[in-house]
């Protein structure tokens, strides 16, 4: 099967394929011609460029995490089980890929705001969410977690339960299954679905600046910079843009022969 | 051979389309007489959405065939789009220092002229629970204020009043808009906002105004002007001067404005 010649593909495919190439990279190519070169450094090495560079990464670790600490239990019931309602479920977990961010800010904003489902509880506990770091971290697992719950569940159903199986019967625990069968063996499918997570938290905006507010260094995070910079300081938004670029560019080069190898 | 086949081709190309923009034109020309469906673009700042809606209404009611058609956003933005020539008639601006960036690129159809002002007002939630009665109420700790960031035109107009004031702010949050400041306030999660007067009244019910003497430190002054360029150079000087004259500043105080 490897020594047999990929079938051709029509030769007219290739222009329209060329057409989508260049409309996704000549508007990268539009902004690194507009970057003030001298000035990059100078651009980016701000202290407000730099404290919402470090808390991006810092938020965009932390929320990465949740998605796995939540995402991973999450995807293993949908793979693995079978309850009445679970093709619902499934849609409802993965409503936040579709859902516009600024709507799920608003409505993180209705169940922790002060005045939210769970605002009087909060406030009672004493613990105040909105205008806070943490409530960065929730903005971009919102929107994040299903993400790594697609890849991951795609990843166990692909990968089957044969091994499981003879696992068990050789009697081991379930938990002992999970963790010496199951994880090891979709590994790829979970490096890549935490990549696409933290990728997506990197860039989260519209649940961030609905939800959490914007202060630097406390919920300032890079994308939201660039959008206050455009108005002040235009040519740090740009560079700050670029940056942004690369790091995403970063990420998806390491996604990537993950996902091959799968 | 075949390049002057194509060469050929080309130049009949050209002459079709130079041919085909003359009887254009001359179709326009004779049937400008006539009340022909014009549309006039008006880029204003999202400060006057309400009271140029109103206006533009107005206008329309008293110009048969004439259609006002809006682009609110943040001034800036509005700048950036005319100076990569999106195709405005007139342009109201929410501050001095954007209307001045069209100046520059030769872009000001005339000298602009000022037609409102705005300052700034305290935003509490209605039941005003932190009891902010005064600026200098706004430097007390744990009352989740929320402000507009120093980079766009409301953020610096606070810092202006509380150097102004004397009072040091300690904002949860420094917004990108003004409306975002509002937003804050009226979920109940900020207990005080620095917002303009005009908002505060939009707001309606859903908010408390506090006003206090310091904001006329940083008054914002809104300038009008024609684009250079503008095909509809005279219904652009009439809709300004609608704005100017007794009709729009009526409906500009009425919305909370003072005059410029």
């Amino acid at each position: 099967m490897t020594h047999q010649r990929a079938a051709a593909i029509p030769r007219w495919i290739y222009l329209p394929a060329a057409l989508g190439a260049t409309f996704v990279l000549l508007p990268l190519i539009a902004i690194s011609t507009k970057v003030d070169w001298p000035h990059f450094a100078a651009l980016i090495s701000s202290d407000s460029s730099r404290a919402a560079l470090v808390l991006s990464l810092k938020t965009s670790g932390a929320s990465t995490a949740l998605c796995v600490l939540l995402g991973v239990p999450m995807a293993t019931v949908l793979a693995r089980t079978s309850f009445p309602g679970q093709g619902l479920l499934r849609s409802l977990v993965l409503l936040p890929l579709v859902l516009p961010p600024v709507v799920g800010g608003l409505a993180l904003l209705y169940t922790f705001g002060r005045n939210g489902l769970l605002g009087h509880t909060l406030a009672v506990l004493g613990i105040r969410i909105a205008f806070s770091t943490i409530a960065v971290i929730m903005a971009q697992t919102f929107v994040a977690l299903p993400f790594l719950v697609l890849s991951l569940e795609g990843a166990l159903r692909t990968g089957g339960q044969r091994y499981e199986v003879v696992a068990a019967s050789l009697g081991a625990k379930p938990t002992t299954v999970f963790r010496r069968i199951t994880l090891p063996l979709v590994m790829p499918g979970l490096l890549a679905g935490a990549v696409l997570s933290f990728a997506r938290a990197l860039g989260e905006f519209g649940a961030t600046i609905t939800f959490a507010g914007s202060l630097q260094g406390v919920t300032r995070t890079l994308p939201l910079e660039i959008y206050l910079q455009r108005e002040g300081d235009p040519d740090a938004a740009v560079a700050l843009a670029l940056v942004l670029v690369v790091v995403a560019v970063l990420i998806i080069a390491i996604a990537r022969p993950e996902r091959a190898g799968r | 051979m075949s390049i002057s086949r194509r060469f050929g081709a080309l130049s009949f190309l050209a002459v079709a389309a130079i041919a085909a923009a003359l009887l254009a034109g001359c179709g326009s020309s004779t049937k400008a007489p006539t009340a022909k469906p014009v549309t006039l673009t008006v880029f204003a700042a999202s400060s006057l959405t309400g009271t140029f809606t109103d206006l533009g209404k107005k206008f329309e009611a008293t110009h048969p065939g004439v259609t006002v058609s809006f682009d609110f956003g943040g001034s800036s933005d509005l700048v950036a789009q005319i100076q990569q020539g999106a195709p405005a008639d007139v342009f109201a601006s929410a501050d001095e220092s954007n209307m001045a960036k069209l100046a520059s690129d030769h872009l000001q159809g005339e000298t602009p002229r000022d037609f409102a002002s705005n300052t700034l007002e305290i935003v509490t939630p209605p039941n005003n629970p932190a009891h902010i009665s005064s600026f200098a109420d706004l430097g007390h700790p744990g009352i989740n204020l929320v402000i507009c960031a120093p980079e766009v035109p409301c953020g610096a107009a606070a810092k202006k009043v509380a150097a102004a004031a004397d009072v040091t702010l300690k904002p949860v949050s420094e917004e990108q808009s003004v409306k975002d400041v509002l937003a804050k306030v009226t979920s109940g999660d900020a207990m005080a906002g620095l917002v303009y007067a005009t908002d505060v009244k939009a707001a309606g019910a859903a908010v408390h105004g506090v006003v206090f003497p310091q904001a006329s430190s940083a008054v914002n002054t809104y300038p009008i002007v024609t684009i250079t360029g503008s095909k509809n150079g005279a219904l652009a000087r009439e809709f300004m001067t609608l704005v100017l004259g007794a009709t729009g500043q009526t409906v500009l105080a009425h919305a909370g404005f003072a005059r410029p």
